[in-house]
């Protein structure tokens, strides 16, 4: 990061009550303040949230793209995590 | 018991702050000191405009005329605006732009709050909205206010620079108008109250100056409103009775 | 998964996967330039703001001309996901290293201007960014996914002021049709220059940046733009612009296209304008940012 810029935000945005905070957007500000009232600004033009979120990107830990196979793939063959994996005979509800 | 009747002058004057204001406002699109800043200058301009027009509005059906926001915006000489002078003069330096949001967004929210529970019911809609947006300008003037004040030794001076060069044109805020639903005198401790806080929380101080005489409640203004309304009302007024 | 085996099944590169260098640098040079577009065509319709002629087109347009700077910062933050900042970015555009689209070179002489950017530099702006809401770079896809999205409203209101205009008095008229002529084939000079001159768009196109030819997406404005045309009553300066049945699009004339590399080259209207403009904003602001670095430098001290 250039010292010249202010810092990166990543910018989470609520979209209604119930719902998750989801990524948006980022954003340069001075301070955690600023990057709200910035978010706010920027992400919300168009009441696209009830609630928001800013983080400092360089504060965010990462999975590493090259580790995706290990990470990942091993949940691959787990298939009776999922309901579909089961029968159920006919006739039966709520289950 | 009959409902005291809002003088057209009072509303047309708190219209024609926040449309002058906005007009300002709107030259800082594309030329805030970053992006993000644009945007929000936009959006004070924007809430400014919506407030006039809901108030210009208002004022035409109060005075009976029959003249749309349109025609009070673009159809009145400088010598029937009735805004403040604090609103009219240029701000092309961001720190004066500060300074004078921060007064002004923060007598706004005394006054609109103080209307929302008027008895005139049409005033107090377009106040009890109107106090929530200002809340907003409010708050963004206080921070950058805390961040000028108390940044670097070049931003501290030229916050106090503007604070200097907008206080003469504070007064004016709080011209008694006792047929007004509210007073303006009345709200002077509590506005100044508020915007002395920030002031001394950003490490500057409150400037000891003589008051302009003012007039703008009067129709008398600086030069600079005649130049704004030349640009503004040119293009309405070059092509009469049209649609746009 | 390997750079190559994403795009063949269509896949989305983000940003800390390996990917080529050229590829990197073609990104960032692409959404750099579309960055800088969207800040300095800020500009010419920003000229109109102090005078629009109602106050509800006033607010329309503060309320675009915002969104063009919303649209920017989008930009300029998915050009950092791969390792740009976004002060080197504003460097380049400010020294020239770094183009913006030359349709903004052109001055906004009148109110009409503003409805013919809206409805004809708009619309060529969203058929070129349509096919890039699935750009094979994940973070420019979605940011293209929301300046698309507010971008609908744009095009919506330049066509309404021109067709206000174009009902209104002659004068208004005329006014309309002037700025149409005007800007109608810098307009169409907006998707580049044809395909068998367009040395970078095969690279483009194999990486998923580019989904279809500069020509392709010409032709498909052009043969939208006709029946809004008609439905305005405003006539397109171009006397060879007829349907062919045959090909079941419009033919249309021949493009200057030694205009658009004049303007290009710096020769336009507006250049010096454009870029001074934006410096001085950019110089003036130079102590708000210091101070506001400055104040959180002092926060973190205290609370350190």
């Amino acid at each position: 990061m250039s010292s010249r810029d202010w810092p990166l935000w990543e910018v989470f945005v609520r979209p209604r009550r119930g719902l998750s905070h989801v990524h948006a957007g980022s954003l340069h500000a001075p301070d955690a303040e600023m990057a709200l009232r910035n978010a706010r600004d920027v992400y919300t033009r168009r009441q696209e949230g009830v609630s928001l979120w800013v983080v400092p990107s360089a504060e965010i830990v990462a999975s590493d793209p090259g580790e995706r196979d290990a990470f990942f793939d091993p949940a691959e063959d787990k298939v009776y995590r999922h309901p579909t994996f089961y029968d159920v005979p006919e006739g039966v509800q709520h289950l | 018991m009959t409902t005291p009747v809002t003088p057209a002058g009072f509303v047309l004057g708190l219209a024609d702050d926040a449309l002058v204001s906005a007009q300002r406002m709107g030259w800082w699109i594309s030329r805030a000191p970053e992006l993000e800043e644009d945007l929000a200058l936009a959006n004070i301009g924007l809430d400014q405009l919506g407030q006039a027009r809901a108030l210009l509005t208002y004022a035409g059906e109060l005075e009976g005329t029959g003249r749309t926001e349109d025609d009070l915006a673009y159809l009145r000489d400088d010598r029937d605006f009735r805004n403040v002078w604090l609103v009219e003069r240029p701000q092309t330096d961001f720190g004066v732009t500060i300074a004078r949001l921060l007064v002004f967004a923060t007598w706004q929210s005394e006054l609109y709050a103080a209307l929302a529970s008027s008895a005139d019911l049409t005033l107090a809609g377009v106040a009890g909205k109107a106090v929530k947006e200002v809340a907003y300008h409010v708050d963004h003037a206080r921070l950058w206010t805390l961040r000028l004040g108390d940044g670097t030794e070049e931003s501290h001076r030229r916050m106090q620079d503007a604070l200097d060069a907008e206080w003469p044109y504070v007064e004016e805020l709080f011209v008694a108008d006792p047929d007004a639903p509210i007073d303006p005198a009345t709200l002077r401790d509590a506005v100044l109250g508020r915007v002395g806080e920030v002031v001394a929380a950003a490490t500057l101080t409150v400037p000891e100056v003589a008051p302009s005489v003012g007039g703008g409640r009067r129709g008398l203004h600086t030069e600079h409103l005649g130049h704004l309304l030349a640009g503004m009302q040119h293009l309405h007024r070059s092509h009469p009775g049209v649609t746009w | 998964m390997r750079f190559e085996d994403l795009l063949a099944g269509d896949g989305r590169v983000e940003p800390r996967d390996e990917m080529p260098d050229a590829y990197r640098r073609t990104l960032v040079r692409q959404i750099a330039q579309h960055a800088h577009s969207e800040i300095i065509g800020m500009q010419p319709e920003g000229n109109w703001i102090s005078r629009a002629p109602s106050l509800r087109r006033k607010a329309i347009l503060m309320a675009k001309v915002q969104d063009e700077a919303g649209h920017g910062l989008y930009l300029y933050a998915a050009a950092e996901t791969l390792g740009v900042d976004r002060a080197d970015l504003l460097d380049q555009l400010h020294t020239g290293r770094q183009k913006y689209s030359s349709i903004f070179n052109y001055p906004t002489l009148t109110w009409a201007d503003v409805g013919a950017i809206g409805w004809l530099v708009d619309g060529a702006a969203i058929v070129n960014q349509v096919p890039l809401c699935r750009c094979s770079y994940g973070p420019y896809a979605r940011a293209m996914v929301r300046v698309c999205k507010e971008e609908s409203f744009h095009q919506r209101q330049g066509f309404e002021i021109l067709h206000t205009l174009a009902h209104g008095s002659p004068a208004q008229h005329a006014m309309a049709q002037d700025a149409v002529d005007r800007y109608w084939w810098p307009a169409l000079m907006m998707f580049g220059p044809p395909d068998d001159d367009s040395p970078n768009s095969a690279q483009s196109m194999a990486w998923g940046i580019k989904r279809f030819s500069n020509d392709e997406l010409r032709q498909r404005f052009v043969d939208m733009t006709v029946p809004q045309a008609e439905a305005l009553g405003l006539t397109l300066p171009d006397p060879d612009l007829r349907w062919n049945d045959e090909r079941g699009h419009h033919d249309f004339g021949e493009i200057d296209f030694t205009e658009l590399y004049e303007v290009v080259r710096g020769n336009g209207p507006c250049n010096a304008d454009r870029i001074a403009h934006k410096v001085r904003a950019h110089e003036d602001g130079a102590w708000v940012r210091e101070a506001a670095a400055a104040y959180a430098a002092k926060r973190e001290a205290g609370a350190a």
